[in-house]
């Protein structure tokens, strides 16, 4: 059995995160490998498409029923979906109310001790919240948890941005614990030059662009059936994408502390790219009256 | 009259900085200062409320402290509920003797805890449901509180909890009041935010639920605020107000009751004991309701007379005559305690480190009985505390702001007093050091200290650590190089 490579997804809110990380997980299993799904998210919607349902009762939500953490079983939390591949929700509240973050952390700590990584996996993948807004969503890269991370982004201008500030949150962990930078996934929106946007954002970074996936609808197809491409149309072009991310992903030796860029580099590039305008200093401050004088 | 000149105090004072690191020792300078009675803002000389720096031993409480603790704790006929994990609660339960009249767990709830009892899975999903279902029960197992106040502790603010949309709906469900305070304990550098959020709240949610509502009023009308009845004080102030035949409306909040507080704005005048705690509400109440406030001292004779006649100032000429009547009248009570103290106690010196009031207020008790305060401050007073202050204390004298431990043991060792009042956190620090303490917090569990009968109590306890024989079996660190330089030169 090789060594469990524990791996926690990243990026801005939308981005297409679970998507990506589930149909990457789905195309992990077809090829044999056992891989486990910890979805760090209060929205529990990191594993419906393997599991085929809508979301699966949380390790939080089955606490609070039984009374507290210790009072669950590892059975009780995890199911066995698509490929053997294992899964479970850390859960949390509902929006506006008490803590997610502590929720991840709670749920994190009782897998552990449960023992659910002892087992013969060859990948954990955490699937965490759009934004790192607090201690709790930073637990998945602290020390013994994932040493791998994968920001999945495009090349939009905010997911770039989200993606430079993920970077800056591993630099922090990188240097405590041994977390490191695996690779940058573009979830192409079709935005103009977007490989080579990216690439470049990931060259400026020191990392990699791992995969560019490009957009198709059999990914909607798949997931109004909750289903992965894999699963759903296993001989569909777009299938054979995330199994090439697989092989990438299972073959990745560039794992790297980033270099997060400043964000004048960052608007640099977006103009080299003609994404943004270059800004006129002389405008600002003065008022229409002003500017007609 | 003090020991010491003012060039003394201040070597003394830049003596002890001088092992802290450059930062600190900035910082601390600005809490430390020999007094000069002259001078009439004391920021021009002290520094106060601001953060403790860390690592330094501070004995500073926090916010849930000053509202849980000291104003909302004592309102007897109110459940307070400690909303969070149990410690707060429990490890606080009863710590202040808050005494009241009333059968405990039926219509009095002092000394009991009620708390929410925060699990893991109240923090991830919210206390909001545990706490209405909290108030349910509470309503259903003790019928007869009158009101229920929720006190935050420092999850609470960390999670958002919608207390005060509990608060709202539950109270329509019970029909009494219910007080959601905001007082988690991070806020704030001490317990002193604390009474300002217990103020506020205080404010917003009781103080004008009678507005409008009839009241029979007499012109003799006050309030006691701010005297937590610590063994019994605000009872001992309290017979002085009556035989001065003023009528007490409420006693805030020692032995105090939700009601009483509500009639408060019918009052004509509010007498504010502990001005560092309640001043807040004092100053609203003159400025919405018209009601004066006055600060009163009733610690020893002379601090009682002149309390008395001012307080008898905003009345008629038959308050007035009744007042000099009780002032006559304990006056031979008062001549004989000194007679028999004051031959023991006479220029004993005294320091002090207490909490936002005594500092200053007890100097006057001590003096009664000849002795002097050499050294005084307080835990988290404010600069107005301190105005108050440097007018009562002696030329060159030492004041110390949010003392620390290192710094206290210091110039105890220094200044060498024949006592020190201050709290349990000090007391053993001190008495191993072979110096009598009485805790000014606490009364050391005597008391009452307040008013004439609390005076005779104050006198005999002093006499009594000052007089115990054990000390005399104790000697102290700096007595004990001087015996063993004696031994070597001999």
């Amino acid at each position: 059995m090789a060594k469990l490579r524990q791996c926690a997804i990243y990026g801005k809110g939308g981005i297409g995160k679970s998507t990506t990380t589930q149909n990457l997980v789905a195309a992990l299993a077809e090829a044999g490998k056992k891989v486990m799904i910890v979805g760090c998210d209060p929205k529990a919607d990191s594993t419906r498409l393997i599991l085929h349902s809508k979301a699966q009762t949380t390790v939080m939500h089955l606490a609070a029923e039984a009374g507290s953490v210790e009072d669950l079983e590892l059975e009780d939390v995890l199911s066995v979906g698509y490929g053997g591949v294992k899964c479970v929700e850390s859960g949390g509240p509902e929006p506006g109310v008490g803590c997610a973050g502590r929720g991840v952390i709670t749920a994190i700590n009782f897998l552990e001790e449960e023992g659910a990584y002892d087992e013969d996996l060859d990948f954990v993948f955490y699937d965490v919240l759009g934004d790192v807004v607090c201690g709790g969503f930073a637990m998945p890269i602290r020390e013994n948890k994932a040493q791998e991370i994968y920001i999945v982004c495009s090349g939009e201008m905010m997911a770039m941005y989200a993606a430079n500030n993920i970077a800056k949150g591993i630099v922090k962990y990188a240097n405590s614990g041994g977390v490191r930078l695996g690779g940058l996934i573009c979830n192409s929106r079709n935005t103009d030059r977007e490989d080579e946007l990216i690439m470049a954002l990931a060259a400026a970074m020191g990392t990699q662009m791992i995969h560019f996936v490009p957009r198709d609808n059999a990914v909607q197809h798949a997931e109004i059936r909750r289903m992965t491409v894999i699963e759903y149309d296993p001989t569909h072009k777009q299938a054979d994408q995330y199994r090439q991310l697989a092989q990438k992903v299972m073959n990745n030796t560039m794992l790297v502390i980033p270099t997060p860029i400043e964000m004048e580099a960052l608007e640099d590039l977006l103009m080299e790219f003609g994404i943004m305008e270059a800004e006129d200093e002389t405008i600002v401050g003065k008022t229409a009256a002003d500017l007609a004088a | 009259m003090s020991t010491m000149t003012r060039e003394e105090t201040e070597a003394l004072i830049a003596e002890v900085l001088e092992v802290y690191p450059e930062k600190a020792k900035k910082d601390r300078a600005k809490h430390l200062t020999a007094n000069d009675p002259s001078i009439e803002q004391s920021k021009k000389c002290i520094t106060s409320n601001r953060k403790s720096l860390p690592g330094v031993m501070t004995i500073r409480g926090c916010a849930y402290a000053g509202s849980k603790g000291v104003v909302w704790g004592p309102i007897k006929d109110m459940i307070h509920i400690s909303h969070g994990p149990v410690g707060c609660g429990q490890y606080s339960r009863a710590g202040r003797r808050n005494y009241y009249v009333g059968t405990t767990g039926i219509d009095s709830f002092g000394t009991m805890n009620f708390t929410s009892d925060f699990q893991e899975k109240d923090i991830v999903f919210g206390g909001d449901k545990k706490l209405a279902k909290l108030i349910e029960e509470v309503e259903m197992l003790f019928p007869l509180h009158r009101g229920i106040s929720v006190q935050s502790e420092c999850p609470i603010g960390l999670i958002g909890d919608d207390i005060e949309g509990v608060a709202k709906k539950s109270a329509v469900v019970i029909e009494k009041p219910i007080v959601p305070v905001r007082c988690e304990g991070f806020r704030g550098v001490s317990q002193s935010l604390g009474h300002h959020i217990a103020n506020d709240a205080i404010r917003d949610w009781v103080l004008d639920k009678r507005d409008g509502q009839p009241f029979e009023s007499t012109p003799y009308d006050v309030a006691i605020i701010g005297d937590y009845n610590i063994g019994g004080d605000a009872w001992a102030t309290r017979i002085l107000l009556e035989e001065m035949g003023l009528r007490v409306v409420a006693q805030w909040s020692g032995d105090g009751t939700l009601a009483e507080m509500m009639n408060t704005p019918k009052v004509k005048l509010n007498l504010l004991h502990c001005y560092r705690s309640m001043n807040y509400i004092s100053r609203h109440m003159e400025e919405k309701y018209g009601i004066p406030y006055m600060e009163y001292n009733f610690f020893g004779p002379t601090k009682i007379i002149e309390s008395l006649r001012r307080i008898a100032g905003f009345f008629d000429d038959s308050v007035k005559e009744k007042t000099e009547a009780v002032i006559a009248r304990y006056q031979p009570m008062m001549d004989a305690i000194i007679a028999k103290y004051k031959p023991r106690l006479q220029g004993k010196k005294v320091m002090l480190y207490v909490g936002g009031l005594r500092p200053r207020h007890v100097i006057g008790a001590y003096e009664d009985l000849g002795m002097e305060v050499i050294g005084t401050g307080y835990e988290f007073a404010h600069n107005d505390d301190y105005d108050r202050t440097i007018k009562e204390m002696g030329d060159a004298t030492l004041l110390y702001d949010d003392v620390t431990g290192f710094e206290l043991e210091e110039f105890v060792k220094k200044l060498k007093p024949d006592m020190v009042g201050s709290g349990i956190k000090e007391k053993y620090i001190f008495q191993k050091m072979g110096i009598p303490l009485r805790q000014m917090h606490s009364w050391d569990y005597s008391g009452p200290y307040h008013g004439y009968d609390g005076f005779a109590i104050f006198a005999r306890d002093m006499d009594i650590a000052l007089s115990s024989p054990t000390f005399k079996n104790l000697t102290p660190p700096w007595k004990k190089v001087a015996v063993e330089e004696t031994l070597k030169a001999a």
